[in-house]
């Protein structure tokens, strides 16, 4: 089918058509270069769904199983792809099974752009069938959101929600649109981009001064520590990080949405930061006297104790948010903008210098933990399969180029310490909410926002069979995924913090799970189980050449520890081992 | 550090729903707002809220920040109380036979600035404004003729230092926003903090 905006081309006479509030949030997406919407139809909805029926040339639609799994799909493919990730859902409960999703979003920072439908507006607080208030219940846990009862709204409202969602600190954006909307038929004037709201300040000016004060900061430091988290994905600013990184040769550390920002095997990447992250980067970080952080917000599994987080430190905190600088650690110069142009300007004031002692120390930290725990790990002397090695053999496997799906608990930590990873967008997690059931939607989605590349969803046996409803998605949608279960037949993390904060008292964290290798070929998708070492390799290589999407179930150790752990509580440099 | 009384002035746009994006933003930290007043502003289409809480400066200037960040919001501001003119209206409904009978009443009611809004033959509202001790005062006074009825509004505020929000509005207007729309008054100070 033509779109609308071609036929507005070609008639250049004819102005204004009248066309229905449905087709307008089609034409919306068109205008705004969507290609792929996640979504669940329903009764307040249908109005669009029916409009969609003709775009289905232009917007290809993924129907899930749940509306969580339609959201969780839309945050992956924003991440992978770097675009903004459409969602359709119905109004009430179709509405409320977002909210998890928002949430997840909104802390995370990911672009998205929600529609959900709504009763018609004369039934509005009627308690009409479906109804539900979502305006106020996702008011917390989006960055903007506004309910449409007048179709000639549309485009407007959708050009301010697709801009409110990208630009500044991206978040998720819900706009609620009343049947009768949907339907009304009105003369529409074509679609104009939003670029500027008078109460909205995405860019900051980036004030020189302070980044002449970091600058100096910088070259007078003698063991300055770089940290950055996901700003710099978001701001699509990975080159002008490593510049900075490798103009200063200060070693520089990942929090877990940072991952892979900066190549794995980069000299300077010396690890990652927080409650399991690498010993060294916590362990200094109360010993460098320069702290630079770049597009991360302090989290507090990132910084244990605040009374005693850096404190030696002076502190430098690059980010776009200013309502971030000061929040939890203050900064000593704080850097308000994008740091796609913060860091250029900060690396033509720097020095061109190394730390040759102060990055060893590092090494030292490292070769300790290697030591320690990430041998052992990696190549068990026992005859139990554990987390680290199944990722090891991944990573030779797939030379650090697939995009990582992680879910929430000891396996997430476990693949963000040892995945290896050669370009950005590759790590997608649920990092601020730790939304168990995560992986397996925001997998598929990866996969439609990168469809080049690998996607393994590396998932729990807890967080599986939380949204295992989506490999009906998988099944209809032919995506190519690669899910990749570790089974310890636990809940693993909570069971560890029982272990060791909690006298061993197991409190309902022995869960059973199906037969995983039948649920899936249930779904037409291939798979096997398997627990021994020898067939590990083997078993990898099958699932990663399948032509298709495939499940392997990989049983490991039932009582197996993630270490380094900084304890809840405990200050960063209190990092134990053991 | 003490807790102290701030008053938040945040201009806004006229917009449905913000005001409980505001108000969460306060009951999320389990934060009391003591009085909440919106109204107009003296720039044309600019919502004004005033919001009194009482807390310590840091939580009220990261607060500010977060109220400053929601999309509709054009500015925050926090003040203590040296900083702003304030003031809050109180009605009191007493028996118009008590204060009829009682002279008293009458000359309390002068000292204390009220005025009566309606006489009635079974009661009669003043109303006065002030400070919320002025206006608790007259409440004390009034109770042992039989204060019928009481209600007092939120504060509103003028800061002493403002110079209104008309040229705020023009640059928030304009495309490329100017140094004043995204001044940042609290890296500002941080010459001070900056040696090494």
């Amino acid at each position: 089918m033509e779109t609308l905006a071609a036929v507005q081309e070609t008639t250049a006479t004819k102005k204004t058509q009248t066309i229905s509030g449905s087709q307008a949030v089609l034409e919306a997406f068109i205008a705004e270069g969507v290609d792929t919407i996640f979504g669940y139809p329903g009764g307040a909805i249908m109005p669009i769904y029916d409009a969609l029926y003709d775009y289905h040339d232009k917007l290809k639609h993924i129907l899930v199983r749940h509306e969580q799994g339609g959201i969780h799909a839309g945050q992956g493919y924003a991440r992978t792809s770097g675009k903004c990730g459409v969602v359709f859902a119905t109004s009430g409960p179709g509405a409320t099974n977002l909210v998890t999703g928002l949430a997840d979003a909104m802390i995370d920072s990911t672009p998205l752009v929600c529609i959900t439908g709504q009763v018609y507006a004369h039934l509005l607080g009627t308690d009409a069938f479906q109804e539900i208030d979502v305006i106020n219940i996702t008011t917390p846990v989006t960055k903007w959101n506004y309910q449409i009862t007048d179709a000639t709204e549309i485009p407007a409202v959708l050009a301010k929600a697709f801009y409110i969602a990208k630009s500044g600190r991206p978040g998720p954006v819900l706009i609620d649109i009343t049947k009768n909307a949907q339907l009304q038929q009105f003369d529409y004037e074509g679609y104009q981009p939003c670029t500027h709201i008078r109460s909205y300040r995405p860019k900051p000016i980036i004030r020189k001064e302070y980044i002449a004060a970091a600058a100096e900061l910088i070259n007078k430091a003698e063991k300055p520590f770089v940290i950055f988290g996901q700003g710099v994905i978001l701001g699509k600013a990975e080159k002008e990080f490593k510049a900075f990184v490798e103009k200063t040769g200060i070693p520089a550390a990942w929090t877990i949405l940072g991952l892979s920002a900066l190549p794995s095997d980069h000299p300077l990447n010396v690890g990652m930061l927080g409650m399991h992250g690498n010993y060294g980067p916590n362990v200094l970080t109360n010993d460098c006297d320069v702290l630079i952080a770049v597009g991360m917000r302090f989290d507090d599994r990132v910084t244990g104790r605040l009374d005693k987080y850096a404190k030696q430190a002076k502190i430098i905190h690059l980010d776009i948010d200013p309502s971030e600088i000061d929040k939890n650690v203050k900064a000593t110069v704080g850097v308000w903008g994008d740091c796609k142009e913060t860091l250029p300007m900060l690396t033509k004031l720097v020095e061109s210098k190394v730390y040759p002692q102060w990055v060893n120390r590092f090494r030292e930290y490292q070769l300790e933990e290697e030591k320690e725990v990430i041998h052992e790990e990696l190549n068990p002397s026992t005859d139990i399969l554990t987390m680290g090695e199944v990722i090891r053999n991944l990573n030779e496997l797939t030379g650090g180029n697939a995009v990582i799906v992680t879910d929430v608990g000891q396996h997430q930590m476990v693949a963000c310490r040892y995945a290896k990873f050669n370009q950005s967008k590759s790590n997608v997690t649920s990092g601020g909410l730790g939304t168990m059931g995560f992986a397996l939607p925001a997998a598929i989605g990866a996969k439609f926002g990168a469809p080049e590349r690998t996607v393994v969803a590396i998932i729990g046996d807890g967080g599986v069979q939380m949204t295992i409803q989506e490999l009906g998605t998988v099944m209809q949608s032919e995506v190519n995924i690669k899910i990749l279960i570790l089974n310890n037949e636990f809940l693993g993390m909570v069971r560890q913090w029982q272990q060791l904060f909690h006298d061993k008292r197991y409190s309902f964290v022995d869960i059973a799970s199906p037969d995983y290798v039948a649920v899936a070929k249930a779904y037409k998708i291939e798979g096997q189980k398997i627990s021994l070492r020898e067939h590990l390799r083997d078993a990898l290589t099958t699932m990663l050449n399948h032509n298709g999407s495939y499940l392997l179930e990989v049983m490991v150790g039932k009582e197996n520890n993630v270490f380094p752990m900084v304890p809840q509580g405990c200050s960063v440099s209190e990092i134990r081992l053991k | 550090m003490q807790k102290e009384e701030f008053t938040i002035t945040v201009y806004t746009e006229n917009h449905i729903g913000l005001l409980v994006r505001i108000a969460t933003m306060f009951s999320r930290r389990k934060i009391n707002i003591e009085s909440l007043n919106t109204s107009p502003s003296e720039a044309e289409g600019i919502h004004r809220f005033t919001i009194v809480i009482n807390e310590f400066e840091e939580v009220v200037r990261k607060l500010a920040r977060q109220i400053e960040k929601q999309v509709e919001v054009l500015k925050a501001y926090y003040n203590t109380n040296d900083e702003i003119i304030w003031q809050e209206l109180a009605l009191y409904k007493v028996s118009t036979d008590e204060i009829a009978e009682k002279v008293k009443v009458e000359r309390l009611l002068r000292e204390h600035g009220a005025r009566a809004v309606v006489i009635r033959k079974d009661y009669t509202i003043f109303e006065t404004s002030g400070h919320r001790e002025e206006t608790d005062k007259l409440v004390e006074v009034l109770a042992p003729y039989g204060l019928i009825e009481f209600v007092r509004s939120a504060r509103v505020a003028i800061i002493k230092a403002s110079h209104g929000f008309h040229e705020k509005l023009r640059e928030f207007e304009e495309a490329q926003p100017g140094e004043e729309q995204i001044e940042n008054e609290f890296l500002d100070k941080q010459s001070e903090v900056f040696t090494m």
